[in-house]
C-alpha cells in the first residue's frame, strides 16, 4: 500500500477492484465500511460477483472476467474527455503523458461497454466520481494480479491515479492488499529471484559486492536473476532443477495446475520440506524438518501497509521441533564448515551462522537494507514502523510518494487491452473464478484444524448461479462435475444469485475439492503470477 | 474464571492486515485471544480467524521430529542425521549440476529473519538466485 490502514476513512472516494475485502482482509473492510457509513465516502466497487461490499457501493460495476484494462483505459478516456484530470500534477510530477493519451484515444466508454459488458454511462459515472474526488484511493487484491496480464491491470490503475494526482495525501494512493501475513516481508527480504533485501537488484554489481563482502562469501552471487516458482516446477520436469528446499509452503495445494506440480515433485531428485505439519508437499519430500508455529517464535512480520511488527514467543518449542531460525543456521553451519561430505567449492567457513537471537539477524538485515536501516527491535516495540525508515531517528513513512516518486517522475504506461488467456467457448462455456472465504485460510492447513472454524464451514462447495443451475436441474447439495482442459473436480453445488450467469466460484481451502486442479498455467509475462480468476470449464450434473 | 499465567502481545499469523494480538496463556495453552484497543493496524478489532483460529498450535498431528525417506517411506530420524543428509545432498547436487539446479522457496508465512537467512543460504552459500515464494499465488 502506498497509504495506511489508518487513513482509509479519509478518502472521499474508494475504488475497490478484484478484492472481496470482507472475506480476505476482514479488518480492513471495517475501515472501508466506516469510510462509507460514518464519513460519507462514495464507493466504486468493481467485481463480477455481488460480494458483501456491494451493499455499501454507490456504484457497482460488474465486468466480464479479465477485461480490467479495457475498463480503466475507458475511465481514463472519460476523465480526459471531460477535463476531470489534474493538469498541474500531470505537468509537474509525471512523464510519458502524451504517449499514454495517444494510446487510449480510441478507448471510449462505448468501446469498453462492448468488451466489458458494463453500460457506458456507468463507466463515465465512475470516471466522474473518481476524477472529481478531492482524495480517492484504489484498493485491489488477487482479482487484479492473478491474471495473465496482471501487471497491465495494475498499471492501468496507476495511470488513473497519475491522471488525477491521487498520490501522497491521506486517503489517496494505490493500495494492493497483500494476502498472507508476511507476503510483504517475504518480498522485502529478498524472497524473489531478481532482488536481494529491500529490492536491491541482483543485476547491480555494487549491490552484489556489498552483500558478498558483508557475508564473507566464497561464492559469487550470480548477476543473472533466478527463476520463479512456476519456472522451478517446469525446470524439474525439464531436468534443469534437481533439488528444492521448501520452507512453510505447500505448492502441492496452492500452485496453479497442481497436477503439474505433483508430476514435478514426483520426479525431483531431492526435496526438503520445513513445516509444522506433514502437508501434501512434505509427503513427497526426502527430508521433513519440523519447524514451529508463530506462537513459539521471535521475529518480525511486515503487513500490507509496510509496517514491520514484532512476533513474540509465547509458548515453548513443540516436542522435538526446532525454531525455524535455528534450523536454517544449523544448515548454514553444516554447509559452510563442511560437516558431512565436503565439496571443494565450499571450503571457506563464511559468516559463522551463529546469531545470538532473532534481533541479531534483524540488525544484519538493517545494516544491509536502506529502506529498514533505521529499525531495531527496540524501536519496533510496541507499534512497529512503516518503511522506508532509513535512519535511527526517522519516524517511518505512513504515506509514500509525498513530494516525489521513488523513481522521480511518475510514469504513464500506454496499454493495449488483451483478452484473458482462456475465454469460455462452446465446449467449456463457464468461467471458473477462485478466491477465499472468511473462515478459512489458504490451503486450510491451519484453519481446518480449528474445530470452530471447521464447524462453521466444514466443506468446500462449488458456487453456481441459480438460474444456470435450474437449467441443468441442479439443486444445492447435488454433486456436480467441473471439467477444464487440465483436470476434473467433483463437489457439492451451492446455488447463489450473487454470481453472474455462466460463472462458478470455488475456493482453494479444501483438499477434497481442489480448485487448482482446474486452473490454467498461463502466467503474467513479467510478474509470473498465474491466471486464477479466469479458466474456461464445463459443468455437469453427476 | 481462568486466570492466565501470562499475556503475550504478538502479530496475527493469517492475513496481510497484520492485526496485533494478545495471546492469553494458561499452562502453555493459548486459551483466549484479544487485541489491544490502541493497536496500530486494527484498533482492537479481529476477524474470526484471528480471534479463534488457534487450535492448530496444539494440534495432535503437528510434526514432532525430523523425518527421512528410507525405502520410499518417511521414517523418524535424529536432527543430526537429517541435517547432515540435507547438507550433503545439497552440496553433491550443486557440485554435479551447478548451483542453479537448486531452488529455494521461502515463505509468506515465515518471519522476515527466517526468510532473509534462507535466501542468504541460497545466494551466499549455494550461489543461486533461484529464490521465490508462493505468494504470487
Ligand atoms: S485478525 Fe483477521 S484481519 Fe486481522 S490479521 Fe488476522 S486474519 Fe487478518
Amino acid at each position: 500500500m502506498t497509504n495506511s490502514i489508518a487513513d482509509i476513512h479519509l478518502a472521499d472516494v474508494l475504488m475497490i477492484t478484484g478484492s472481496n475485502t470482507t472475506e480476505a482482509h476482514p479488518v480492513i473492510s471495517l475501515e472501508m465500511k466506516k469510510a462509507v457509513r460514518q464519513h460519507g465516502a462514495k464507493l466504486i466497487l468493481v467485481d463480477p460477483r455481488e460480494i458483501e461490499l456491494a451493499e455499501f457501493a454507490t456504484l457497482h460495476l460488474r465486468p466480464r472476467s479479465g477485461t480490467d484494462v479495457a475498463l480503466y483505459n475507458a475511465m481514463a478516456h472519460a476523465i480526459l474527455e471531460n477535463a476531470w484530470a489534474n493538469d498541474e500534477f500531470i505537468k509537474t510530477r509525471t512523464e510519458n503523458f502524451d504517449a499514454f493519451k495517444e494510446a487510449i484515444k480510441d478507448c471510449t466508454p462505448q468501446w469498453a461497454e462492448d468488451i466489458t459488458g458494463i453500460p457506458s454511462e456507468m463507466i463515465v459515472e465512475a470516471a466522474h466520481m473518481y476524477g472529481q474526488a478531492r482524495s480517492a484511493s484504489i484498493f485491489w487484491a488477487m482479482g487484479i494480479t492473478q491474471s495473465s496480464h496482471g501487471v497491465d491491470n495494475v498499471q492501468s490503475l496507476a495511470n488513473l491515479a497519475l491522471l488525477t494526482g491521487n498520490f501522497g495525501r491521506p486517503g489517496t494512493g494505490l493500495n494492493p492488499l497483500r494476502g498472507q501475513n508476511n507476503v510483504q516481508g517475504a518480498c522485502d527480504m529478498g524472497g524473489l529471484p531478481n532482488v536481494i533485501t529491500g529490492y536491491q537488484a541482483v543485476t547491480d554489481e555494487a549491490v552484489r559486492t556489498k552483500f558478498e563482502n558483508a557475508w564473507g562469501m566464497s561464492v559469487k552471487i550470480p548477476a543473472k536473476p533466478g527463476i520463479t516458482v512456476t519456472e522451478l516446477m517446469q525446470g524439474v520436469l525439464d531436468g534443469r532443477v534437481k533439488a528444492l528446499y521448501i520452507m512453510g509452503e505447500n505448492p502441492m495445494l496452492s500452485d496453479p495446475n497442481t497436477n503439474h506440480v505433483a508430476e514435478a515433485l514426483n520426479e525431483i531428485e531431492f526435496l526438503v520440506s520445513q513445516d509444522i505439519f506433514l502437508n501434501e508437499t512434505g509427503q513427497m519430500a526426502h527430508v521433513v524438518l519440523p519447524g514451529v508455529s508463530f506462537a513459539e517464535k521471535e521475529g518480525t512480520y511486515t503487513n500490507t501497509e509496510r509496517r514491520v511488527q514484532l512476533v513474540r514467543p509465547a509458548l515453548p518449542t513443540h516436542a522435538d521441533a526446532k525454531l525455524d531460525l535455528d534450523i536454517i543456521c544449523d544448515l548454514g553451519r553444516r554447509l559452510t564448515n563442511s560437516n558431512g561430505k565436503t565439496s571443494d567449492a565450499v571450503i571457506h567457513p563464511v559468516s559463522d551462522w551463529n546469531y545470538k537471537d532473532a534481533s541479531a539477524v534483524w540488525d544484519e538485515i538493517a545494516s544491509l537494507t536502506p529502506i529498514v536501516a533505521g529499525m531495531s527491535y527496540q524501536r519496533l516495540n510496541p507499534n512497529g514502523l512503516q518503511w522506508p525508515c532509513p535512519t535511527a531517528d526517522h519516524p517511518g513513512t505512513p504515506i509514500l510518494h509525498k513530494e516525489k516518486f521513488t523513481r522521480g517522475l511518475g510514469k504513464f504506461t500506454p496499454l493495449v487491452f488483451r483478452e484473458p488467456a482462456e475465454n469460455p467457448d462452446e465446449e467449456y462455456p463457464f468461467v471458473l473464478n477462485t478466491g477465499r472465504l472468511l473462515q478459512h485460510w489458504h490451503g486450510g492447513t491451519l484453519t481446518r484444524r480449528s474445530e470452530g472454524l471447521d464447524w462453521v464451514v466444514p466443506e468446500g462447495e462449488i458456487q453456481i448461479n441459480d438460474e444456470d443451475a435450474q437449467e441443468m436441474n441442479v439443486s444445492s447439495g447435488d454433486l456436480i462435475r467441473v471439467t477444464s482442459r487440465r483436470g476434473v473436480v467433483t463437489g457439492k453445488a451451492k446455488l447463489t444469485s450473487k454470481l453472474p450467469r455462466r460463472m462458478i466460484f470455488m475456493t482453494f481451502h479444501f483438499v477434497e475439492v481442489p480448485a487448482n486442479k482446474l486452473t490454467g498455467a498461463a502466467v503474467d509475462p513479467i510478474a509470473k503470477i498465474p491466471e486464477y480468476k479466469v479458466s474456461a470449464v464445463k459443468v455437469e450434473r453427476v | 474464571m481462568i486466570k492466565e499465567d501470562k499475556v503475550v502481545t504478538t502479530t496475527c499469523p493469517y492475513c496481510g492486515v497484520g492485526c496485533m494480538l494478545n495471546l492469553h496463556i494458561k499452562e502453555n495453552v493459548v486459551y483466549k485471544v484479544t487485541s489491544p484497543f490502541d493497536a496500530p493496524a486494527n484498533k482492537g478489532n479481529l476477524c474470526v480467524k484471528g480471534r479463534f483460529g488457534y487450535d492448530f498450535i496444539h494440534a495432535k498431528d503437528r510434526l514432532t521430529q525430523p523425518l527421512m525417506r528410507k525405502n520410499n517411506e518417511l521414517v523418524p530420524a535424529t536432527w543430526d542425521e537429517a541435517m547432515n543428509h540435507v547438507a550433503e545432498r545439497l552440496l553433491e547436487i550443486r557440485d554435479k549440476y551447478g548451483p542453479d539446479s537448486i531452488g529455494f522457496l521461502v515463505s509468506a508465512k515465515c518471519t522476515n529473519e527466517e526468510n532473509y537467512l534462507l535466501q542468504k543460504i541460497a545466494r551466499g552459500v549455494i550461489g543461486t538466485n533461484n529464490v521465490d515464494h508462493c505468494a504470487r499465488l
